[in-house]
């Protein structure tokens, strides 16, 4: 085949079709926005209830991850997971599926080895990345506390 | 109406941060697992040079839901702890504010492993 | 015409005794409803993985193609046989309680002709008299070893392509015994063009397609237009545009007679399987469940059926490697059909 890996490569990206921005996008917005105002409508129910802010934060999360392994467990959420893209696997919706479906899936290999040690496997990096973040952000403020300032 | 206005506000707020990952999926190789990691950091980064409180305060819900509020939450959790407990509240800080939604995630994990089976596509 | 660079004619081409095809109920509703042997109903089918119900697909399958050869297992050499699973357990598992003598084979999804290919070797070598090419696939299995848990909610790339849930058996048997011979075959090369996207394995595949299928056209002084059909594996819609585009450029025009097994399994208009269908059950089923029948009945002579394999490693790929391809050539022909290959 006389042609350069430089020369296949664009003839790939020629015949390989694109993803539909023109429906990916609008899907994203409309269901990661409906997922997030959904989040909203339970901050200000659970806040009439005279709940602090942070208890508030606290319950829409588990809340909202309990929906989510729901739908996980009855295969619903991939399913809309299909059309919303980003719109469900950015919001919090999106960690609990990452957890929840592994867990799920890998059932069969046990609860130990199976189960629990797979349940990360997507979600793992997630808390990893974050806690280093937040431990450098931790580190700053620390700095800044003892410079006398304050963030 | 207030109550409607809120819900618009956090719609658009939130929906906009999910394009913001949708344009990342489509026009980059990043997988979802890597554009959550980046999420979650830019979280924390912005919640510690204060950019994300004044979001939160606007959109509410909208903001704090996206990854990106878990990292905000990261960041806020681990600020509060070092004020109160110095060195010792950079270690705690950010996985105790995680924690609820962490704990959550992996009680309902084992629950639904316990209850349901895999189904295909 | 020599025998060389894994280009083979057969001197006693082995025929073909029997065969059967299995598959999952997504498989079964595509084009090729009905002419399944039998139908799996749902993802387990009464068993408690996925993997245990591929080796049932699988066994089923060899069974069946035996009864429909007239034979038992005891009265089978050999047999070749393998799927995508890690130490392919869907084919160790599978085939454990049959006690034919056993050779396993890795060539992804082009493990079919790769089978195929091997035992009419031994059967023309006339070592052994009778052997046996089984392969399968099952969509849940091979998701969860490559890609992500199943009800993972991640959005599937156009490009990307849908693992059968499949198996296919072949018996083959001493020329002229059966309806279809072997005539030729293509051992095909490692092929790598350095394409990296998991989500796009029949770009991966088709410069392999075009290294076998050029280099036996080549060999045997043959082009498109000599053949009924030109079956490619699974290169799906975006593997056989690349193809058939790159073919014109070669000099070797597929001219209307190239299918891919891939696009004849499901629809993609009905069925969501973006490029279309992949693993090594897919081109079995279509094979065994489709093609072969149209061979034995004369409404198809001479098929050049060429099984592409992605040899996709996860570790590798996450280690920054491509993707190689591997595609095998078995050239088929009807009893009813007439000249030789060389």
């Amino acid at each position: 085949m006389n042609m350069s890996y430089k020369e296949y490569g664009q003839l790939v990206k020629k015949m390989s079709p694109g993803s539909p921005i023109y429906k990916t996008f609008p899907l994203a917005f409309l269901i990661g926005g409906t997922i997030c105002s959904v989040g909203e409508a339970l901050r200000l129910w659970l806040s009439s209830m005279n709940m602090s802010k942070e208890e508030c934060g606290i319950w829409v999360s588990v809340i909202l991850i309990f929906i989510t392994a729901v739908l996980t467990g009855f295969g619903v959420f991939h399913k809309i997971a299909k059309f919303g893209g980003a719109g469900t696997f950015v919001p919090i919706t999106g960690f609990a599926n990452a957890v929840v479906s592994p867990a799920l899936e890998f059932q069969t290999e046990g609860f130990i080895l199976g189960v629990s040690s797979k349940m990360f496997i997507i979600a793992g990096p997630v808390i990893v990345y974050g806690t280093i973040a937040a431990m450098a952000s931790g580190t700053i403020c620390y700095i800044i506390n003892c410079l006398g300032g304050n963030i | 109406m207030e109550i409607a206005i809120s819900l618009l506000k956090a719609f658009c707020v939130g929906g906009l941060i999910c394009v913001v990952g949708q344009i990342l999926l489509d026009y980059t190789k990043l997988t979802p697992a890597r554009i959550l990691v980046g999420f979650v950091v830019l979280g924390v980064f912005l919640g510690t040079i204060g950019i994300y409180k004044p979001v939160v305060e606007f959109a509410g819900a909208g903001a704090t839901v996206p990854l990106t509020g878990f990292g905000y939450l990261l960041s806020e959790g681990v600020s509060q702890a070092v004020k109160t407990q110095g060195l010792v509240g950079i270690l705690k800080g950010g996985l105790c504010a995680g924690a609820a939604g962490i704990s959550a995630a992996i009680l309902f994990g084992i629950l639904v492993a316990l209850i349901f089976k895999p189904k295909k596509k | 015409m020599k025998n060389k660079r894994g280009v083979i004619c057969f001197k006693n081409p082995p025929s073909i005794l029997g065969y059967a095809a299995v598959a999952g109920d997504m498989e079964a509703n595509g084009p090729l409803k009905g002419k399944f042997d039998k139908v799996f109903q749902g993802d387990m089918d009464g068993e408690k993985s996925f993997e245990k119900a591929e080796s049932k697909m699988q066994l089923f399958a060899a069974k069946q193609a035996l009864k429909k050869a007239g034979l038992s297992p005891d009265e089978i050499d050999i047999a070749f046989a393998g799927d995508l699973l890690n130490q392919c357990i869907g084919t160790n598992y599978g085939l454990r309680e049959l006690n034919i003598p056993f050779a396993g084979i890795y060539g992804a999804c082009s493990t079919m002709a790769e089978s195929i290919l091997i035992g009419s070797v031994f059967v023309s070598s006339g070592y052994v008299s009778k052997s046996i090419a089984v392969t399968s696939s099952h969509f849940c299995a091979s998701e969860r070893q490559f890609r992500f848990p199943l009800e993972y909610g991640g959005q599937r790339p156009l490009t990307a392509q849908w693992t059968a849930t499949a198996a296919g058996a072949v018996v083959l048997g001493k020329q002229n015994e059966g309806k279809v011979n072997v005539k030729a075959a293509c051992v095909g090369e490692i092929i790598d063009y350095q394409i990296k996207d998991m989500n796009n394995m029949g770009a991966a595949m088709a410069p392999a397609a075009v290294n076998t299928i050029t280099k036996f056209f080549k060999s045997t002084k043959t082009q498109a237009e000599d053949y009924d059909m030109i079956l490619t594996g699974d290169l799906g819609q975006v593997g056989s545009a690349i193809l058939s585009q790159i073919m014109d450029k070669e000099g070797y025009p597929l001219k209307g007679k190239h299918s891919d097994c891939g696009l004849l399994l499901f629809d993609r208009q009905r069925q969501d399987v973006h490029s279309g269908g992949s693993g090594c059950g897919c081109s079995a089923a279509v094979l065994c469940a489709d093609v072969l029948k149209r061979l034995e009945t004369g409404k198809l002579k001479r098929v050049l059926f060429i099984a592409t394999g992605a040899l996709m490693s996860p570790t590798a790929n996450q280690q920054g490697e491509s993707i190689p391809g591997v595609a095998h050539l078995i050239f088929l022909e009807g009893n009813i059909g007439h000249g030789n290959c060389d």
